[in-house]
Parts: structure tokens; C-alpha cells; sequence
């Protein structure tokens, strides 16, 4: 995870099932939490796969940053996930980037 | 059938992901795409979570995969012997969950119709579900 001035950028490896989502979400939530960030971007550029629990924990992060009028993006998933993506709607509320550094200038 | 593996392992969440290799790896001699490798791992996980987080609700259980190849087609089935469905229709609705305050987003069975060609679902209360998916390799 990194700050950039108000925006957390979270960096996820590997894989997001039920079994790694709840310690992503608890990592998540402190950071948020403890840095008062505003903005939230999730970098899936080294996410090699996701179910349905990943689309639990954007949206359950969604709703918090939103409550603090923050904007979150999805950077860079590929091409099983942004399926999962496509079948959940949720691109429809968070936009969805290909490149890290253009999503961080859209939030600064 | 011209070929199956069978596995059962503890509903223990880190055994999903070798849930997925190892049903990925047995379909890997049809040859399939990468997508189509994806498509069956993220139903896989789909249908084991839930075994995991809704039959058997975090206790201890087994969960039950059969893998079979026949031609071109793969089948998958995935069962338990935990608490079952009550309502099979409305569990397969999209975002139905009745795990809300779990973050579980409701969309487990529409990933797997989805990315399989076929979903069958039987379940019947306090005895278990067994899930049947197919999908054809091109």
C-alpha cells in the first residue's frame, strides 16, 4: 500500500478468494482508517485471479470512501476479472483505468 | 466418460485455491484456452465457497469434487453434505446473499452460469447441494 498525498493505493498479488478477503479488507480498513486517505485505488496490475468475494470487498470500500466523498478507481485487472467486473455492474459506480499514474492524476 | 478424478478435502477456505489448480490442471489435457482455464477456475471457487461459507457456515465439513471429461466437455460437480438451500430459485438470483454483513456480494451462482454452459443445482435442506457444471472446450 501506498499514499499519494489523499489517494491509497492498494497493490494486490496473486489471488482474492473468500479465503484472502477478509485479511484484505481488515489491511484495507486500518490503513483508511489510521492515514485518513479520501481516495482509494485498487491496483490489480499483479492480481492474477478474483472471485465474486473481491467484488464483496470493492464494494464494502466503496461505501466508505464514498461516505467521506472520496472516489475510488480499479486500475489495470485483467481479463477474468474485468469479466467479474462486467458481470457485477459495479464498473457503473467505479470507473474502471488502465494506467496507475493517470488514475492517481484524476484524483489529485 | 473418457476420463475423471475425484477429491474431497476439509471446508477449509485455504483449500480453495488448490481446488481450482487441481481441477485446472486435470482439464489442461482438453487443451482450453486461457479464458477458458479462467472460466472453469472462477466457478470452481464460486461453487466451493459456497460450500464452504453457506453449507457448512465456517465449521468443519467436506467438500466433494468431481472432475469428468467426455469429448470435448468438461463436467464439474461440487458437493457437500451441509445445512442445503431451502429456496434453490432465489438463492440463484443475482445479489441474493444471506450474507450481507459478511461483504459476500450475492453473485456466486451468476459467475458460474456465466462462465459454464450449464448449471444444475441440488439441494435439499440439512442434507447438502450438489452443484453440476458443464462447459465445452472449442
Amino acid at each position: 500500500m501506498k499514499r499519494h498525498f489523499n489517494t491509497l493505493v492498494v497493490t494486490l498479488k496473486g489471488e482474492l478468494d473468500a479465503h484472502y478477503a477478509g485479511f484484505v479488507r481488515e489491511k484495507i480498513d486500518n490503513e483508511i482508517l489510521n492515514s485518513k486517505v479520501k481516495n482509494l485505488i485498487f491496483d490489480f496490475s499483479r492480481l492474477e485471479f478474483m472471485d465474486s468475494s473481491g467484488i464483496g470487498v470493492i464494494i464494502g470500500r466503496y461505501k466508505s470512501i464514498k461516505a467521506v466523498g472520496g472516489k475510488v478507481i480499479i486500475v489495470k485487472p485483467n481479463r477474468q476479472i474485468k469479466r467479474i467486473i462486467d458481470i457485477s455492474g459495479i464498473q457503473k459506480l467505479i470507473p474502471v483505468n488502465d494506467n496507475l499514474d493517470e488514475a492517481i492524476k484524476k484524483l489529485l | 466418460m473418457d476420463n475423471y478424478i475425484k477429491i474431497e478435502f476439509k471446508s477449509k477456505g485455504v483449500n480453495e485455491s488448490l481446488a481450482r489448480i487441481v481441477v485446472a490442471a486435470f482439464v489442461s489435457r482438453l487443451d482450453p484456452t486461457l479464458d477458458e482455464l479462467a472460466d472453469i477456475k472462477t466457478a470452481v471457487s464460486e461453487a466451493v465457497t459456497n460450500a464452504i461459507i453457506h453449507a457448512y457456515d465456517d465449521e468443519e465439513g467436506v467438500v466433494y469434487i468431481t472432475c469428468e471429461l467426455n469429448g470435448k466437455e468438461v463436467k464439474v460437480i461440487v458437493e457437500d453434505k451441509g445445512k442445503g438451500i431451502e429456496d434453490v430459485k432465489q438463492a440463484m438470483q443475482p445479489l441474493f446473499t444471506t450474507k450481507p454483513e459478511e461483504e459476500r456480494s450475492g453473485m456466486g451462482f451468476t459467475v458460474m452460469e456465466t462462465f459454464m454452459d450449464t448449471l444444475e443445482v441440488i439441494s435439499q435442506k440439512g442434507k447438502g447441494t450438489t452443484v453440476i457444471m458443464t462447459k465445452k472446450i472449442k
